[in-house]
């Protein structure tokens, strides 16, 4: 990959993902997720990665994102509150974050940065089905299991909810017909 | 090299070009269409001075929706809303018809076209994952609908988002399995390798089609591709007799046209799938790259070029086919309950097309692989 | 990186043209702003606060099994490419897991996670 194209995707996300935290709207947060999403994609086909480049904007972009829209629908979170969040909580996501930033450190430092030549057919298809349906087979098949427990996990967390429809619903969004 | 940059960049601009100009075609076709079906005059009105009342000939209401509509669209008023999201009510058409322009680069619409020592190939972009490009840009595609009506903040508006984005996850699931059932078919993920793998007859007459290999993976792909582009009797999200317009009642002028051109275009674009995964492509019976060679034994030898403008005009033809089937279905059926749209997602496509996977997976693997 | 070359004209060139169109009546058209105009438009009524509130859980529920039957779709494609090469044994590795996807589907379906009615 040139690398004006790689400084260019590289910047691009970096803002965005700074945009994700200093929006104040929601919505606007996501929209800038879906641009550091897109950026990283990009990224990944840059480095010959195409077709898990391409699956990660079809499942990122195409699915997790728009879950994220539909929870913030739900929960009505179109302004920021002003109190977000209790201290320990805040504690608890410093304490996270420096976790992490001590961890891609120490992973930067002892990684030796070293130029690999690559088979021609690195990143194809045929070359991701070859891992999943061999090295790490076992890993595919529990994903599906996980998967699985995860609508298992869905069908209890909605039965929580005493009907399907909430309380304080205006009786214009209803999916039923109006009779 | 830079002749090669400039032959791209032409095919990138014409086929953007030719989606919008299809759609606003199928727009004037809409029109006229329905007025046509429903025993109506439609757009009538403007005509050039009275020149053609004049010769005696009939306004078809090509000046109204090619010129004099367009005018009056983009010079009206810029309207937003006191307590709209003013930047993502703006964004919210672009994210709706950006996406499916661009989806068309992978498709193609021609066989290779040879010019002097150049072979070109007629497909925007030849991606060895076309596919998953188009399904990657199509799931942005959701976003226009879901922010056009939140960005609005309007209830009506809002509850077509919420029909819309539901109704667009719902069936792409469906629309992903019918897809890799071909896939499965032919191997590959590039949309030309499939178009060259549809060359060539069974018994000497039957065109080695897509369709036949897959005949409910295309029943299932057309109805989930019109639910995709929100057509009756899928059009839920924009029921003008529920919803006032759905998720663009509060637009109007370049956006709303925006949003309306976003619509039509996915009836292009699904239209094209279509015919490049189950109907050849730019596969033209009996044609192959020397000519015709009929049934009987009869060779017609043709020179390249003339192919390959077969090869494009027949792409053009059945893409044009399947759109007019869509417009026929929309002014056909009756709008569907939000509870049967999503029985019928869930309950009948989304197994369907499971069950369509799995046969077909079976069946390659029994034969072993010589289909 | 030359085969991405005609996708990213492409990219600019469709962002050009429907930038232009979204914007062309900001730049074009006439301006009036009035506070009845400016009104979310619910049939000519007087507009009953705003539109962003909570509504039902079932098109969320619809989300997330979405997201999870997607992520198991997106795990199909490498197999649909090489179903060839992988023959039989790939046929039962993927049987598995489209086989539990299917128990996961039915059994959302029987707990009426999708009964809308």
């Amino acid at each position: 990959m040139p690398l004006g194209i790689f400084a260019f995707f590289a910047t691009l996300a970096v803002i965005s993902a700074l945009g994700v935290i200093l929006q104040r709207s929601p919505v606007h947060s996501l929209l800038a997720l879906i641009v550091t999403l897109l950026c990283v994609a990009a990224l990944m086909i840059g480095l010959d990665a195409l077709a898990v480049g391409l699956l990660q904007a079809i499942v990122y972009v195409g699915a997790i994102v728009v879950l994220f829209l539909f929870v913030i629908w739900l929960l009505n979170l179109e302004r920021d509150p002003e109190e977000s969040g209790r201290l320990g909580i805040k504690l608890l996501a410093a304490v996270g974050a420096a976790a992490l930033v001590g961890e891609l450190t120490a992973f930067l430092t002892r990684t030796h940065m070293s130029q690999q030549t690559v088979n021609s057919d690195y990143g194809s298809m045929a070359q991701l089905a070859g891992l999943i349906f061999g090295n790490y087979l076992i890993a595919f098949e529990v994903t599906s299991l996980l998967l699985l427990v995860a609508v298992v996990g869905v069908v209890a967390v909605a039965r929580r909810w005493p009907s399907p429809r909430l309380a304080n619903r205006p009786p214009t969004l209803s999916a039923k017909p109006q009779t | 090299m830079l002749i090669d940059l400039i032959i791209s960049a032409i095919k990138a601009i014409f086929v953007v070009l030719l989606v919008l100009n299809l759609s606003a075609v199928l727009l004037w076709f809409e029109r006229k269409g329905s007025a046509l079906i429903q025993d109506r005059i439609g757009a009538n009105r403007a005509g050039l001075f009275g020149i053609g009342r004049r010769l005696g000939l009939p306004n078809l209401g090509i000046i109204n929706t090619f010129i004099a509509d367009p005018l009056k669209i983009f010079t009206k008023e810029d309207f937003v809303p006191d307590r709209a999201d003013k930047f993502l009510y703006t964004l919210a058409p672009f994210l709706a018809l950006f996406p499916v322009l661009i989806s068309f680069a992978p498709i193609p619409f021609g066989d290779r076209l040879i010019v002097g020592s150049h072979q070109i190939e007629l497909v925007v972009c030849p991606l060895t994952a076309g596919i998953l490009y188009i399904l990657a840009a199509l799931g942005l595609g959701v976003y226009g609908a879901a922010l056009g009506g939140w960005a609005s903040n309007n209830r009506w508006a809002l509850l077509g988002s919420v029909r819309a984005s539901a109704q667009l996850i719902s069936y792409e699931l469906t629309m992903g399995l019918s897809i890799i059932a071909v896939v499965m078919v032919y191997g590959t993920l590039d949309l030309q390798e499939i178009c060259r793998a549809q060359s060539g007859t069974w018994f000497g007459w039957l065109p080695k089609w897509g369709i036949v290999y897959q005949p409910l993976g295309f029943l299932l792909l057309l109805v989930a591709g019109i639910a995709e582009s929100r057509r009756i009797p899928f059009d839920l999200p924009e029921g003008e007799s529920e919803l006032v317009a759905g998720y663009f009642t509060e637009y109007s002028g370049g956006k709303q046209a925006a949003f309306m051109l976003a619509d039509f275009a996915e009836i292009v674009l699904v239209s094209a799938l279509i015919s490049t995964l189950f109907f050849g492509g730019w596969q033209v019976p009996y044609l192959q790259s020397d000519g015709f060679h009929l049934p009987g034994g009869t060779w017609l030898p043709l020179s390249n070029p003339v192919v390959a403008l077969l090869g494009f005009v027949a792409f053009g033809i059945k893409v044009v086919f399947f759109c007019w089937l869509q417009i026929l279905i929309r002014w056909t059926l009756p709008r569907f309950r939000y509870d049967q749209l999503m029985t019928l997602g869930w309950k009948g496509l989304l197994p369907l097309g499971l069950v369509n996977l799995m046969v077909t997976a079976v069946a390659i693997v029994a034969v072993g692989g010589s289909v | 990186m030359t085969t991405w070359f005609p996708v990213a004209l492409m990219t600019a060139f469709a962002a050009l043209v429907v930038g232009l169109m979204v914007t062309i009546n900001a730049i074009v058209g006439p301006r009036s702003r009035d506070p009845v105009k400016g009104e979310a438009f619910e049939c000519g009524n007087p507009p009953s606060g705003s539109a962003w509130r909570r509504f039902s859980v079932h098109f969320y529920l619809t989300a997330i099994l979405f997201l999870v039957f997607d992520v198991e779709v997106v795990f199909l494609y490498p197999w649909a490419v090489t179903i060839r090469q992988l023959g039989a044994t790939g046929l039962v590795e993927a049987g598995i897991f489209i086989v539990l996807m299917l128990a996961g589907l039915i059994y959302a379906l029987r707990r009426g996670m999708l009964d809308w009615s």
